[in-house]
Protein backbone atom coordinates (compact mmCIF):
# COMPACT_ATOMS: atom_id res chain seq x y z
CA UNK A 1 0.00 0.00 0.00
CA UNK A 2 1.24 3.42 -0.90
CA UNK A 3 1.66 6.19 1.65
CA UNK A 4 -0.92 8.43 0.05
CA UNK A 5 -3.46 5.61 0.23
CA UNK A 6 -2.90 5.45 3.96
CA UNK A 7 -3.43 9.21 4.06
CA UNK A 8 -6.60 8.71 2.06
CA UNK A 9 -7.78 6.11 4.59
CA UNK A 10 -7.18 8.57 7.44
CA UNK A 11 -9.12 11.34 5.68
CA UNK A 12 -11.86 8.88 4.79
CA UNK A 13 -12.24 7.69 8.39
CA UNK A 14 -12.50 11.27 9.66
CA UNK A 15 -15.00 12.12 6.95
CA UNK A 16 -17.06 9.12 7.90
CA UNK A 17 -17.03 10.17 11.56
CA UNK A 18 -18.45 13.58 10.73
CA UNK A 19 -20.88 12.47 8.02
CA UNK A 20 -22.35 9.67 10.12
CA UNK A 21 -23.35 12.22 12.78
CA UNK A 22 -25.87 10.35 14.91
CA UNK A 23 -24.26 6.96 14.54
CA UNK A 24 -20.98 8.43 15.69
CA UNK A 25 -22.75 10.08 18.59
CA UNK A 26 -24.37 6.78 19.60
CA UNK A 27 -21.11 4.86 19.52
CA UNK A 28 -19.15 7.56 21.30
CA UNK A 29 -21.81 7.74 24.03
CA UNK A 30 -21.66 3.99 24.58
CA UNK A 31 -17.88 4.14 24.78
CA UNK A 32 -18.04 7.13 27.15
CA UNK A 33 -20.45 5.54 29.60
CA UNK A 34 -18.64 2.22 29.78
CA UNK A 35 -15.18 3.73 30.00
CA UNK A 36 -16.34 6.06 32.76
CA UNK A 37 -17.60 3.05 34.71
CA UNK A 38 -14.37 1.19 34.11
CA UNK A 39 -12.27 4.22 35.05
CA UNK A 40 -14.04 4.91 38.33
CA UNK A 41 -14.09 1.26 39.21
CA UNK A 42 -10.40 0.76 38.48
CA UNK A 43 -9.67 3.83 40.58
CA UNK A 44 -11.58 2.41 43.54
CA UNK A 45 -10.09 -1.06 43.20
CA UNK A 46 -6.51 0.17 42.92
CA UNK A 47 -6.93 2.27 46.03
CA UNK A 48 -8.52 -0.54 48.00
CA UNK A 49 -5.62 -2.70 46.92
CA UNK A 50 -3.18 -0.08 48.13
CA UNK A 51 -4.96 0.10 51.49
CA UNK A 52 -4.84 -3.69 51.73
CA UNK A 53 -1.11 -3.67 50.97
CA UNK A 54 -0.54 -1.03 53.64
CA UNK A 55 -2.48 -3.04 56.19
CA UNK A 56 -0.39 -6.09 55.41
CA UNK A 57 2.84 -4.16 55.67
CA UNK A 58 1.88 -3.11 59.19
CA UNK A 59 1.96 -6.70 60.37
CA UNK A 60 4.96 -7.16 62.66
CA UNK A 61 6.58 -10.08 64.40
CA UNK A 62 7.50 -9.33 67.96
CA UNK A 63 10.46 -11.32 69.29
CA UNK A 64 10.87 -11.20 73.09
CA UNK A 65 14.47 -11.73 74.15
CA UNK A 66 15.25 -13.99 77.11
CA UNK A 67 15.79 -11.97 80.30
CA UNK A 68 19.03 -13.81 80.88
CA UNK A 69 20.54 -12.88 77.56
CA UNK A 70 23.62 -10.68 77.77
CA UNK A 71 24.72 -7.90 75.43
CA UNK A 72 26.78 -10.23 73.22
CA UNK A 73 24.03 -12.77 72.70
CA UNK A 74 21.55 -10.00 71.91
CA UNK A 75 23.83 -8.76 69.15
CA UNK A 76 24.22 -12.32 67.96
CA UNK A 77 20.45 -12.81 67.96
CA UNK A 78 19.92 -9.63 65.95
CA UNK A 79 22.38 -10.94 63.39
CA UNK A 80 20.62 -14.29 63.27
CA UNK A 81 17.20 -12.67 62.79
CA UNK A 82 18.56 -10.56 59.98
CA UNK A 83 19.97 -13.62 58.28
CA UNK A 84 16.76 -15.62 58.56
CA UNK A 85 15.20 -16.17 55.15
CA UNK A 86 12.10 -14.09 54.55
CA UNK A 87 12.90 -11.31 57.03
CA UNK A 88 12.76 -7.85 55.48
CA UNK A 89 13.78 -5.62 58.40
CA UNK A 90 14.55 -5.78 62.08
CA UNK A 91 14.25 -3.10 64.71
CA UNK A 92 15.67 -3.42 68.21
CA UNK A 93 13.73 -1.94 71.06
CA UNK A 94 15.40 -2.22 74.51
CA UNK A 95 13.16 -2.76 77.49
CA UNK A 96 13.47 0.91 78.49
CA UNK A 97 11.82 1.95 75.26
CA UNK A 98 9.15 -0.67 75.70
CA UNK A 99 8.31 0.79 79.09
CA UNK A 100 8.12 4.30 77.66
CA UNK A 101 5.53 3.04 75.19
CA UNK A 102 3.48 1.62 78.02
CA UNK A 103 3.73 4.90 79.89
CA UNK A 104 2.40 6.73 76.87
CA UNK A 105 -0.50 4.31 76.60
CA UNK A 106 -1.40 3.71 80.23
CA UNK A 107 -0.13 6.68 82.24
CA UNK A 108 2.69 8.04 84.38
CA UNK A 109 2.02 5.56 87.20
CA UNK A 110 4.02 3.00 85.32
CA UNK A 111 7.14 5.20 85.66
CA UNK A 112 7.52 3.43 89.01
CA UNK A 113 8.85 0.43 87.16
CA UNK A 114 11.81 2.46 85.84
CA UNK A 115 14.01 1.20 88.63
CA UNK A 116 13.23 -2.44 88.18
CA UNK A 117 11.96 -2.94 84.64
CA UNK A 118 10.22 -6.33 84.31
CA UNK A 119 9.85 -6.09 80.54
CA UNK A 120 11.78 -7.99 77.88
CA UNK A 121 14.05 -6.49 75.27
CA UNK A 122 12.25 -6.83 71.98
CA UNK A 123 13.04 -7.21 68.27
CA UNK A 124 10.40 -6.08 65.79
CA UNK A 125 10.71 -7.95 62.49
CA UNK A 126 8.77 -7.70 59.28
CA UNK A 127 8.42 -10.47 56.74
CA UNK A 128 9.39 -9.74 53.13
CA UNK A 129 6.08 -11.23 52.09
CA UNK A 130 3.51 -10.36 54.77
CA UNK A 131 1.47 -13.44 53.83
CA UNK A 132 4.37 -15.60 55.10
CA UNK A 133 4.48 -13.97 58.52
CA UNK A 134 3.47 -17.15 60.32
CA UNK A 135 6.24 -19.26 58.76
CA UNK A 136 8.87 -16.61 59.46
CA UNK A 137 7.66 -16.27 63.05
CA UNK A 138 8.08 -20.01 63.58
CA UNK A 139 11.64 -19.88 62.27
CA UNK A 140 12.48 -17.00 64.59
CA UNK A 141 11.04 -18.92 67.54
CA UNK A 142 13.64 -21.65 66.98
CA UNK A 143 16.57 -19.24 67.47
CA UNK A 144 18.52 -19.23 70.79
CA UNK A 145 17.76 -16.66 73.45
CA UNK A 146 14.24 -16.01 72.30
CA UNK A 147 11.67 -16.04 75.06
CA UNK A 148 8.55 -15.77 72.98
CA UNK A 149 7.52 -14.84 69.45
CA UNK A 150 4.20 -13.13 68.76
CA UNK A 151 2.66 -11.94 65.54
CA UNK A 152 -1.05 -11.56 66.20
CA UNK A 153 -1.75 -15.20 65.39
CA UNK A 154 -5.40 -15.87 64.60
CA UNK A 155 -6.10 -12.23 63.81
CA UNK A 156 -3.75 -11.80 60.88
CA UNK A 157 -4.89 -15.04 59.27
CA UNK A 158 -8.39 -13.62 59.25
CA UNK A 159 -7.15 -10.29 57.95
CA UNK A 160 -5.18 -11.90 55.17
CA UNK A 161 -7.98 -14.16 54.00
CA UNK A 162 -10.34 -11.17 54.07
CA UNK A 163 -7.95 -9.08 51.98
CA UNK A 164 -7.31 -11.92 49.54
CA UNK A 165 -11.01 -12.50 49.03
CA UNK A 166 -11.45 -8.77 48.49
CA UNK A 167 -8.72 -8.73 45.87
CA UNK A 168 -10.16 -11.69 44.00
CA UNK A 169 -13.68 -10.27 44.05
CA UNK A 170 -12.31 -6.96 42.72
CA UNK A 171 -10.42 -8.72 39.95
CA UNK A 172 -13.50 -10.69 38.91
CA UNK A 173 -15.62 -7.53 38.95
CA UNK A 174 -13.09 -5.63 36.81
CA UNK A 175 -12.91 -8.49 34.31
CA UNK A 176 -16.69 -8.71 34.17
CA UNK A 177 -16.93 -4.97 33.64
CA UNK A 178 -14.30 -5.06 30.89
CA UNK A 179 -16.13 -7.87 29.19
CA UNK A 180 -19.44 -6.02 29.36
CA UNK A 181 -17.77 -2.88 28.04
CA UNK A 182 -16.30 -4.76 25.09
CA UNK A 183 -19.62 -6.38 24.31
CA UNK A 184 -21.59 -3.15 24.59
CA UNK A 185 -19.23 -1.03 22.54
CA UNK A 186 -18.56 -3.54 19.81
CA UNK A 187 -22.30 -4.08 19.49
CA UNK A 188 -22.95 -0.38 19.04
CA UNK A 189 -20.20 -0.18 16.46
CA UNK A 190 -21.60 -3.25 14.76
CA UNK A 191 -24.98 -1.54 14.39
CA UNK A 192 -23.38 1.45 12.71
CA UNK A 193 -21.53 -0.85 10.34
CA UNK A 194 -24.56 -3.03 9.60
CA UNK A 195 -26.24 0.17 8.45
CA UNK A 196 -23.40 0.43 5.94
CA UNK A 197 -23.19 -3.15 4.70
CA UNK A 198 -24.53 -1.96 1.35
CA UNK A 199 -21.61 0.46 1.16
CA UNK A 200 -19.21 -2.42 1.68
CA UNK A 201 -20.94 -4.45 -1.01
CA UNK A 202 -20.69 -1.52 -3.45
CA UNK A 203 -17.02 -0.96 -2.67
CA UNK A 204 -16.33 -4.60 -3.45
CA UNK A 205 -18.16 -4.32 -6.78
CA UNK A 206 -16.00 -1.35 -7.74
CA UNK A 207 -12.88 -3.41 -7.17
CA UNK A 208 -11.76 -2.48 -3.66
CA UNK A 209 -9.67 -5.10 -1.90
CA UNK A 210 -10.73 -6.21 1.56
CA UNK A 211 -7.99 -4.24 3.26
CA UNK A 212 -8.87 -1.13 1.31
CA UNK A 213 -12.39 -1.36 2.76
CA UNK A 214 -11.32 -2.50 6.20
CA UNK A 215 -8.69 0.07 7.10
CA UNK A 216 -10.95 3.18 7.10
CA UNK A 217 -13.44 1.30 9.27
CA UNK A 218 -10.72 0.25 11.69
CA UNK A 219 -9.40 3.81 11.87
CA UNK A 220 -12.95 5.00 12.44
CA UNK A 221 -13.21 2.58 15.36
CA UNK A 222 -9.99 4.04 16.72
CA UNK A 223 -11.42 7.59 16.53
CA UNK A 224 -14.60 6.44 18.25
CA UNK A 225 -12.46 5.01 21.07
CA UNK A 226 -10.42 8.20 21.37
CA UNK A 227 -13.48 10.47 21.26
CA UNK A 228 -15.25 8.24 23.77
CA UNK A 229 -12.38 8.40 26.25
CA UNK A 230 -12.22 12.21 26.42
CA UNK A 231 -15.08 12.67 28.88
CA UNK A 232 -14.11 9.72 31.13
CA UNK A 233 -10.49 10.91 31.29
CA UNK A 234 -11.55 14.45 32.17
CA UNK A 235 -14.05 13.38 34.81
CA UNK A 236 -11.78 10.78 36.39
CA UNK A 237 -8.92 13.30 36.54
CA UNK A 238 -11.06 16.04 38.10
CA UNK A 239 -12.60 13.56 40.53
CA UNK A 240 -9.30 12.14 41.69
CA UNK A 241 -7.69 15.56 41.84
CA UNK A 242 -10.33 16.63 44.31
CA UNK A 243 -10.13 13.40 46.26
CA UNK A 244 -6.38 13.61 46.66
CA UNK A 245 -6.52 17.30 47.59
CA UNK A 246 -9.51 17.35 49.90
CA UNK A 247 -10.22 13.85 51.17
CA UNK A 248 -6.82 12.16 51.20
CA UNK A 249 -5.12 14.59 53.66
CA UNK A 250 -7.91 14.08 56.17
CA UNK A 251 -7.71 10.34 55.91
CA UNK A 252 -3.96 10.55 56.36
CA UNK A 253 -4.30 12.80 59.38
CA UNK A 254 -6.79 10.45 60.95
CA UNK A 255 -4.17 7.71 60.40
CA UNK A 256 -6.89 5.60 58.82
CA UNK A 257 -5.20 4.92 55.52
CA UNK A 258 -3.35 6.56 52.66
CA UNK A 259 -4.59 6.79 49.09
CA UNK A 260 -2.44 6.49 46.00
CA UNK A 261 -0.68 9.71 45.01
CA UNK A 262 -2.30 11.76 42.27
CA UNK A 263 0.71 11.99 40.01
CA UNK A 264 1.71 8.64 38.55
CA UNK A 265 -1.60 6.98 39.36
CA UNK A 266 -3.91 9.24 37.37
CA UNK A 267 -1.71 8.90 34.26
CA UNK A 268 -1.88 5.13 34.56
CA UNK A 269 -5.66 5.17 34.87
CA UNK A 270 -6.05 7.62 31.98
CA UNK A 271 -3.65 5.61 29.85
CA UNK A 272 -5.67 2.51 30.60
CA UNK A 273 -8.93 4.25 29.66
CA UNK A 274 -7.50 5.52 26.37
CA UNK A 275 -5.91 2.20 25.53
CA UNK A 276 -9.14 0.36 26.26
CA UNK A 277 -11.16 2.80 24.18
CA UNK A 278 -8.87 2.40 21.20
CA UNK A 279 -8.54 -1.36 21.52
CA UNK A 280 -12.26 -1.92 21.85
CA UNK A 281 -13.04 0.49 19.01
CA UNK A 282 -10.57 -1.15 16.67
CA UNK A 283 -11.56 -4.64 17.68
CA UNK A 284 -15.28 -3.88 17.37
CA UNK A 285 -14.86 -2.44 13.88
CA UNK A 286 -12.63 -5.24 12.75
CA UNK A 287 -15.03 -7.94 13.86
CA UNK A 288 -18.07 -6.20 12.39
CA UNK A 289 -16.53 -5.52 8.98
CA UNK A 290 -15.17 -9.03 8.80
CA UNK A 291 -18.69 -10.39 8.67
CA UNK A 292 -19.64 -8.39 5.60
CA UNK A 293 -16.43 -8.87 3.66
CA UNK A 294 -17.14 -12.53 3.03
CA UNK A 295 -19.02 -11.76 -0.17
CA UNK B 1 -12.36 -11.25 -25.61
CA UNK B 2 -15.15 -12.80 -23.55
CA UNK B 3 -15.83 -16.46 -23.96
CA UNK B 4 -18.19 -18.76 -22.08
CA UNK B 5 -17.65 -22.47 -22.62
CA UNK B 6 -20.33 -24.92 -21.53
CA UNK B 7 -21.28 -22.90 -18.46
CA UNK B 8 -23.67 -24.37 -15.89
CA UNK B 9 -24.97 -22.62 -12.82
CA UNK B 10 -27.12 -24.32 -10.21
CA UNK B 11 -28.09 -22.35 -7.11
CA UNK B 12 -28.22 -24.01 -3.68
CA UNK B 13 -32.04 -23.87 -3.82
CA UNK B 14 -31.97 -26.13 -6.90
CA UNK B 15 -32.72 -23.52 -9.57
CA UNK B 16 -30.64 -23.98 -12.71
CA UNK B 17 -29.96 -20.52 -14.11
CA UNK B 18 -27.41 -21.50 -16.76
CA UNK B 19 -27.78 -24.80 -18.52
CA UNK B 20 -24.77 -25.07 -20.79
CA UNK B 21 -24.08 -21.63 -22.21
CA UNK B 22 -21.56 -21.19 -25.04
CA UNK B 23 -20.93 -17.68 -26.29
CA UNK B 24 -18.18 -15.46 -27.63
CA UNK B 25 -18.19 -11.67 -27.48
CA UNK B 26 -15.56 -9.70 -29.40
CA UNK B 27 -13.86 -6.52 -28.27
CA UNK B 28 -15.96 -3.49 -29.25
CA UNK B 29 -19.27 -5.35 -29.46
CA UNK B 30 -22.48 -3.83 -28.12
CA UNK B 31 -24.66 -6.68 -26.86
CA UNK B 32 -28.21 -6.59 -25.54
CA UNK B 33 -29.12 -9.48 -23.29
CA UNK B 34 -32.89 -9.99 -23.38
CA UNK B 35 -35.31 -12.55 -22.01
CA UNK B 36 -38.19 -12.95 -19.58
CA UNK B 37 -37.64 -12.40 -15.86
CA UNK B 38 -36.10 -15.37 -14.12
CA UNK B 39 -34.75 -16.81 -17.36
CA UNK B 40 -31.11 -16.53 -16.31
CA UNK B 41 -30.32 -13.09 -17.69
CA UNK B 42 -29.01 -11.70 -14.43
CA UNK B 43 -27.00 -14.82 -13.68
CA UNK B 44 -25.46 -14.63 -17.17
CA UNK B 45 -24.40 -11.03 -16.46
CA UNK B 46 -23.32 -11.59 -12.86
CA UNK B 47 -21.02 -14.44 -13.78
CA UNK B 48 -19.03 -12.05 -15.98
CA UNK B 49 -17.87 -9.91 -13.06
CA UNK B 50 -17.63 -12.85 -10.70
CA UNK B 51 -20.58 -11.87 -8.53
CA UNK B 52 -21.64 -15.47 -9.18
CA UNK B 53 -19.32 -18.38 -9.83
CA UNK B 54 -20.34 -21.00 -12.41
CA UNK B 55 -21.01 -24.50 -11.09
CA UNK B 56 -19.07 -25.88 -14.06
CA UNK B 57 -17.64 -24.65 -17.36
CA UNK B 58 -15.19 -21.86 -18.13
CA UNK B 59 -15.58 -18.11 -18.46
CA UNK B 60 -12.62 -16.37 -20.06
CA UNK B 61 -12.21 -12.62 -19.97
CA UNK B 62 -9.04 -11.38 -21.67
CA UNK B 63 -7.55 -14.80 -21.02
CA UNK B 64 -8.42 -14.93 -17.29
CA UNK B 65 -10.59 -17.87 -16.33
CA UNK B 66 -13.18 -16.62 -13.85
CA UNK B 67 -14.24 -20.15 -12.96
CA UNK B 68 -10.92 -20.77 -11.23
CA UNK B 69 -10.19 -17.19 -10.14
CA UNK B 70 -9.31 -16.93 -6.45
CA UNK B 71 -11.49 -14.71 -4.26
CA UNK B 72 -8.49 -12.57 -3.43
CA UNK B 73 -7.98 -11.81 -7.14
CA UNK B 74 -11.59 -10.73 -7.76
CA UNK B 75 -10.96 -7.03 -6.95
CA UNK B 76 -8.30 -6.89 -9.67
CA UNK B 77 -10.73 -8.40 -12.18
CA UNK B 78 -13.40 -5.84 -11.28
CA UNK B 79 -11.01 -2.98 -11.90
CA UNK B 80 -10.88 -4.03 -15.56
CA UNK B 81 -14.67 -4.10 -15.84
CA UNK B 82 -17.11 -1.23 -15.37
CA UNK B 83 -20.43 -2.30 -13.91
CA UNK B 84 -23.67 -0.27 -14.01
CA UNK B 85 -26.71 -1.36 -12.01
CA UNK B 86 -30.42 -0.80 -12.17
CA UNK B 87 -30.36 0.65 -8.63
CA UNK B 88 -27.21 2.73 -9.35
CA UNK B 89 -25.32 1.47 -6.25
CA UNK B 90 -23.80 4.80 -5.34
CA UNK B 91 -22.24 5.36 -1.93
CA UNK B 92 -24.80 7.55 -0.12
CA UNK B 93 -22.32 9.37 2.11
CA UNK B 94 -20.02 10.37 -0.71
CA UNK B 95 -20.79 13.19 -3.11
CA UNK B 96 -20.79 12.81 -6.89
CA UNK B 97 -17.11 13.60 -7.26
CA UNK B 98 -16.08 11.24 -4.45
CA UNK B 99 -18.24 8.42 -5.77
CA UNK B 100 -16.51 8.54 -9.15
CA UNK B 101 -13.09 9.12 -7.58
CA UNK B 102 -13.52 5.99 -5.45
CA UNK B 103 -12.91 3.74 -8.47
CA UNK B 104 -9.55 5.46 -8.95
CA UNK B 105 -8.58 5.58 -5.28
CA UNK B 106 -8.97 1.83 -5.24
CA UNK B 107 -6.17 1.49 -7.81
CA UNK B 108 -4.07 4.02 -5.87
CA UNK B 109 -3.99 6.63 -8.61
CA UNK B 110 -2.31 9.98 -7.81
CA UNK B 111 -4.63 12.81 -6.64
CA UNK B 112 -3.70 14.88 -9.67
CA UNK B 113 -4.64 12.18 -12.14
CA UNK B 114 -7.80 11.41 -10.15
CA UNK B 115 -8.98 15.02 -10.31
CA UNK B 116 -8.40 15.25 -14.05
CA UNK B 117 -9.99 11.92 -14.94
CA UNK B 118 -13.02 12.45 -12.69
CA UNK B 119 -13.71 15.92 -14.06
CA UNK B 120 -13.31 14.67 -17.63
CA UNK B 121 -15.73 11.85 -17.15
CA UNK B 122 -18.24 14.03 -15.31
CA UNK B 123 -18.10 16.36 -18.26
CA UNK B 124 -18.84 13.47 -20.58
CA UNK B 125 -21.99 12.53 -18.65
CA UNK B 126 -22.91 16.19 -18.21
CA UNK B 127 -22.69 16.41 -14.42
CA UNK B 128 -19.62 18.57 -13.94
CA UNK B 129 -21.72 21.30 -12.28
CA UNK B 130 -23.17 18.85 -9.74
CA UNK B 131 -19.88 17.35 -8.57
CA UNK B 132 -20.38 18.48 -4.96
CA UNK B 133 -23.93 17.17 -4.64
CA UNK B 134 -24.90 13.97 -2.84
CA UNK B 135 -26.73 11.10 -4.57
CA UNK B 136 -29.97 11.79 -2.69
CA UNK B 137 -30.02 15.30 -4.14
CA UNK B 138 -30.02 13.98 -7.71
CA UNK B 139 -32.74 12.60 -9.98
CA UNK B 140 -32.68 8.93 -11.01
CA UNK B 141 -31.25 9.75 -14.40
CA UNK B 142 -28.50 11.84 -12.86
CA UNK B 143 -27.65 9.12 -10.38
CA UNK B 144 -27.40 6.63 -13.21
CA UNK B 145 -25.08 8.98 -15.06
CA UNK B 146 -22.86 9.15 -11.98
CA UNK B 147 -22.84 5.38 -11.84
CA UNK B 148 -21.85 5.23 -15.52
CA UNK B 149 -19.15 7.83 -14.92
CA UNK B 150 -17.76 5.66 -12.13
CA UNK B 151 -17.82 2.57 -14.33
CA UNK B 152 -15.81 4.18 -17.14
CA UNK B 153 -13.48 6.54 -15.27
CA UNK B 154 -10.89 3.80 -15.15
CA UNK B 155 -11.21 3.34 -18.98
CA UNK B 156 -12.11 -0.35 -18.84
CA UNK B 157 -12.37 -2.38 -22.04
CA UNK B 158 -15.66 -3.84 -20.89
CA UNK B 159 -18.75 -2.23 -19.38
CA UNK B 160 -21.51 -4.45 -18.04
CA UNK B 161 -24.91 -2.91 -17.40
CA UNK B 162 -27.72 -4.75 -15.61
CA UNK B 163 -30.96 -3.07 -16.68
CA UNK B 164 -29.48 0.42 -16.50
CA UNK B 165 -32.74 2.05 -17.66
CA UNK B 166 -35.01 -0.14 -15.54
CA UNK B 167 -35.77 2.59 -13.01
CA UNK B 168 -35.83 5.53 -15.41
CA UNK B 169 -38.50 7.28 -17.47
CA UNK B 170 -38.31 6.91 -21.29
CA UNK B 171 -36.76 10.28 -21.98
CA UNK B 172 -34.00 9.80 -19.42
CA UNK B 173 -33.43 6.31 -20.75
CA UNK B 174 -32.58 7.72 -24.17
CA UNK B 175 -30.07 10.10 -22.62
CA UNK B 176 -28.43 7.18 -20.84
CA UNK B 177 -28.36 5.19 -24.09
CA UNK B 178 -26.63 8.06 -25.84
CA UNK B 179 -23.87 7.93 -23.25
CA UNK B 180 -23.49 4.17 -23.75
CA UNK B 181 -23.35 4.69 -27.51
CA UNK B 182 -20.59 7.21 -27.06
CA UNK B 183 -18.62 4.87 -24.81
CA UNK B 184 -19.07 2.05 -27.30
CA UNK B 185 -17.90 4.31 -30.14
CA UNK B 186 -14.55 4.56 -28.33
CA UNK B 187 -14.10 0.81 -28.67
CA UNK B 188 -15.39 -0.31 -25.29
CA UNK B 189 -17.37 -3.54 -25.23
CA UNK B 190 -20.83 -3.08 -23.74
CA UNK B 191 -23.04 -5.86 -22.45
CA UNK B 192 -26.45 -4.68 -21.36
CA UNK B 193 -29.30 -6.69 -19.90
CA UNK B 194 -32.55 -4.92 -20.65
CA UNK B 195 -36.33 -5.19 -20.78
CA UNK B 196 -36.69 -2.08 -22.94
CA UNK B 197 -38.02 -3.26 -26.35
CA UNK B 198 -38.11 0.27 -27.76
CA UNK B 199 -34.44 0.81 -27.17
CA UNK B 200 -33.45 -2.61 -28.52
CA UNK B 201 -35.57 -2.14 -31.63
CA UNK B 202 -34.41 1.41 -32.29
CA UNK B 203 -30.67 1.35 -31.61
CA UNK B 204 -29.86 -1.93 -33.33
CA UNK B 205 -27.05 -4.07 -31.93
CA UNK B 206 -26.31 -7.70 -31.32
CA UNK B 207 -29.13 -9.34 -29.33
CA UNK B 208 -28.62 -12.40 -27.15
CA UNK B 209 -31.85 -13.94 -25.85
CA UNK B 210 -31.62 -16.07 -22.71
CA UNK B 211 -34.44 -18.45 -21.78
CA UNK B 212 -34.42 -21.33 -19.33
CA UNK B 213 -30.71 -20.91 -18.79
CA UNK B 214 -29.92 -21.29 -22.48
CA UNK B 215 -29.10 -18.90 -25.30
CA UNK B 216 -32.12 -19.28 -27.60
CA UNK B 217 -31.23 -16.56 -30.10
CA UNK B 218 -28.06 -14.63 -30.98
CA UNK B 219 -28.24 -12.24 -33.93
CA UNK B 220 -26.53 -9.00 -34.95
CA UNK B 221 -29.02 -6.15 -35.40
CA UNK B 222 -31.81 -8.32 -33.99
CA UNK B 223 -35.13 -7.29 -32.49
CA UNK B 224 -36.25 -7.45 -28.91
CA UNK B 225 -38.61 -10.23 -29.89
CA UNK B 226 -40.89 -10.46 -26.85
CA UNK B 227 -44.38 -9.13 -26.51
CA UNK B 228 -44.95 -6.20 -24.17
Amino acid sequence: MKGRTLGRHFRESLKSISRNGWMTFASVSAVTVTLLLVGVFVMIMMNLNKIADDLEKDVEIKVYVELTADEASITKLEQEIKETAGVAEVKYSPKGDELSKLVVDFGEDLRLYDQQNPLHNVFYAKATNPQETEAVAKKLDRLDNTFEVKYGEGKIENLFSFLNTGRNVGLVLILALLFTAMFLISNTIRITIVARRRDIEIMKLVGATNWFIRIPFILEGMWLGILGSIVPITLVTVLYYNISNLLAPKLKQGKLFELLDFSPFIYQVNGLILLMGVLIGVWGSFMSVRKFLRV
Amino acid sequence: MIEMINVYKKYPNGIVAANGIDVKIEQGDFVYVVGPSGAGKSTFIKMMYREERPTSGDILINGTNLASLKNSKVPYLRRQIGVVFQDFKLLPRLNVYENVAFALEVIEETPKVIRKKVMDVLELVGLKHKARMFPTELSGGEQQRVSIARSIVNTPQLVIADEPTGNLDPETSWEIMNIFEEINARGTTIIMATHNREIVNTIRHRVIAVEGGLITRDEYGGEYGYEG
